[in-house]
């Protein structure tokens, strides 16, 4: 019942953010955030190995997967610590970010 | 360097005396021809070249940067210790800095720095000056030869190797363990944090018990350990240790080597002298010359302090320093700096535009270490810039893994295929 109401709230954030951050060329904020990962998911989230790939994922299964890393609902070897060190609103943030990145192009 | 320690003591001091660097003298000409605005980064490795990189893409190609390296090729330290270990060969490790040139438009200089006027925002080297508008420090440690009797760069070299920087010196220790008998002992000595990658001598030992397993069963790892106890990832790596490799690996806490005899390859701690078949000493280390000569070092005399929003220094408007040379409660690790890197990056071209740079950075850590040949355990944090402390925090969840795993060695490969590509790709 949470779960489905996470999941809710999640969605309208979901339709809420990009109004905002379309405003913007990059949300800059959300870049450098992201910059982080790159070392493990490649730059933008391009994986150039057998990390999982990022980069165009859908921003409701990012946010939810993240989500679940945090609470420990989905097994992880490294991603439950990361996820705890976020806030949800920062999950939005990247979300959005690895969402527009092109799947197939480097920048 | 083309200066030596004794020049580069006498610089320091004279630095700090008149409070300026009246000696220097921009020499030579302007090495390349300034045009627009102009970031110089000295130091090549994770940090100096990502800030290379993504100040060039960040800034869409308008920013200039020049990129001083001494070496001609990258040398990845993480993982580095396979190599001891033998299921990577040093080649496996080495990358190009044509990327950085072809694609992102860095221009390289292969050379060593010879000086830094801060007031006048000069880098000299040997062949004439760059100046420019920000400068970022990026020299990664240097070894504090001094701390240790009877050990120095040349006995470094060539007989009591630390091989803690990738390279030679990786290879040679390599070749030295081959050399050993069975039976023979593997010395470790590891100095007082903080140092460059905390996990990296704990990681070492695992890697050359796991060669003495497979090819000199009946050898030693011994580890004296300046520190009281295991600094990261303890009980993973004494569970490696126990279970992979049972009676191989002795620790010993509170056992700074204080002076080695190179020739008997002995290394005295306060408490005993131990022989040994091949003696790894790793130095204490400080940040690297270059910080010293743009007078960035802190009261300490090894690391350097920086506003953890900008990586610009305590000391020198414009200039900035990341990576290993950073006094912080941060790790000095490969994927450390690249994260710095970034967030240096990024506030550098705001402030180059005028622009305030983002205010609230939080930036993480992996870091994998290669236990066997396959199995790998990690330590991962996010770290948060803590208003109050004007310093960096880690976050809530950061942790280690449960335990060893081929599941993790397997992303451990991952992750050094997927860092090089955004530091040098």
């Amino acid at each position: 019942m949470i779960k489905k109401y996470l999941l809710i709230i999640t969605c309208a954030l979901g339709l809420a953010l990009p109004a905002i951050h379309a405003q913007a060329e990059v949300d800059k904020h959300a870049r450098n955030l992201a910059g982080s990962c790159a070392a493990c998911h490649g730059t933008n989230g391009h994986s150039k190995s057998g990390m999982p790939t990022l980069a165009g994922l859908d921003r409701t299964y990012f946010v939810t997967a993240l989500k679940e890393f945090k609470s420990g609902a989905r097994p992880a070897t490294v991603m439950q610590h990361h996820a705890k060190g976020y806030t949800d609103a920062e999950f939005e943030l990247l979300a959005d970010f690895f969402a527009s990145q092109k799947v197939g192009k480097k920048h | 360097m083309s200066i030596n320690r004794r020049d580069f003591l006498k610089m320091t001091v004279a630095g700090i005396a008149v409070g300026a660097f009246p000696g220097i003298a921009v020499a030579g000409s302007e090495l390349l021809k300034k045009k627009g605005q102009r970031v110089v980064i000295v130091g090549g490795g994770f940090g100096g070249a990502t800030a290379a990189k993504y100040i060039r893409d960040w800034s869409h190609n308008k920013v200039e940067v020049v990129l001083i390296e001494r070496n001609a090729m990258f040398i990845s330290c993480p993982m580095s210790n396979t190599v001891l270990g033998g299921s990577r060969k040093i080649n496996d490790l080495t990358r190009s800095y044509d990327s950085l040139k072809k694609k992102h438009g860095v221009k390289l200089i292969q050379g060593e720095v010879t000086a830094i006027d801060p007031e006048k925002q000069t880098v000299m080297l040997s062949k004439g000056h760059l100046s420019y508008d920000r400068l970022i420090v990026a020299p990664g440690v240097d070894f504090m030869f001094d701390q240790i009797g009877g050990l120095d760069a040349k006995i470094a070299d060539e007989k009591i190797h630390h091989a803690w920087k990738a390279g030679a010196q990786t290879v040679k220790l390599r070749k030295q363990l081959e050399a050993m008998p069975d039976g023979g002992v593997f010395a470790i000595g590891i100095p007082k944090g903080p140092y460059r990658c905390p996990p990296g001598p704990y990681e070492r030992a695992c890697q050359v018990a796991h060669y003495m397993k497979q090819n000199k069963p009946k050898s030693k790892v011994l580890i004296l350990d300046a520190n009281p106890d295991i600094t990261s990832k303890k009980g993973l790596f004494m569970a490696a240790w126990n279970e992979l490799y049972p009676g191989m690996v002795e620790y010993r806490p509170n056992a700074a080597v204080l002076s080695v005899d190179a020739g008997g390859m002995v290394a005295k701690t306060e408490f005993d002298d131990v022989k040994a078949d091949v003696l790894n000493i790793i130095p204490p280390m400080k940040a690297g010359a270059v910080a010293s000569m743009a007078g960035v070092v802190g009261a300490d005399g090894r690391w350097c302090a920086v506003d953890f929003i900008t990586y610009e220094s305590k000391v020198h408007k414009n200039i900035h320093v990341i990576g290993d040379a950073v006094a912080a409660a941060l790790p000095k690790s490969g994927h450390m700096a690249t994260s710095q890197a970034k967030i240096c990056a990024a506030a550098v071209i705001e402030m180059l535009q005028g622009k305030q740079p983002e205010q609230d950075p939080a930036i993480v850590n992996t870091c994998y270490s290669m236990v066997s040949d396959t199995d790998a355990v990690h330590v991962a944090n996010v770290f948060r810039f803590n208003v109050e402390k004007q310093s960096m925090v880690s976050a809530d969840g950061g942790g280690v893994s449960g335990k060893r795993s081929a599941e993790e060695g397997a992303f451990a490969n991952f992750w050094l295929d997927n860092i090089l590509d955004d530091v040098l790709g």
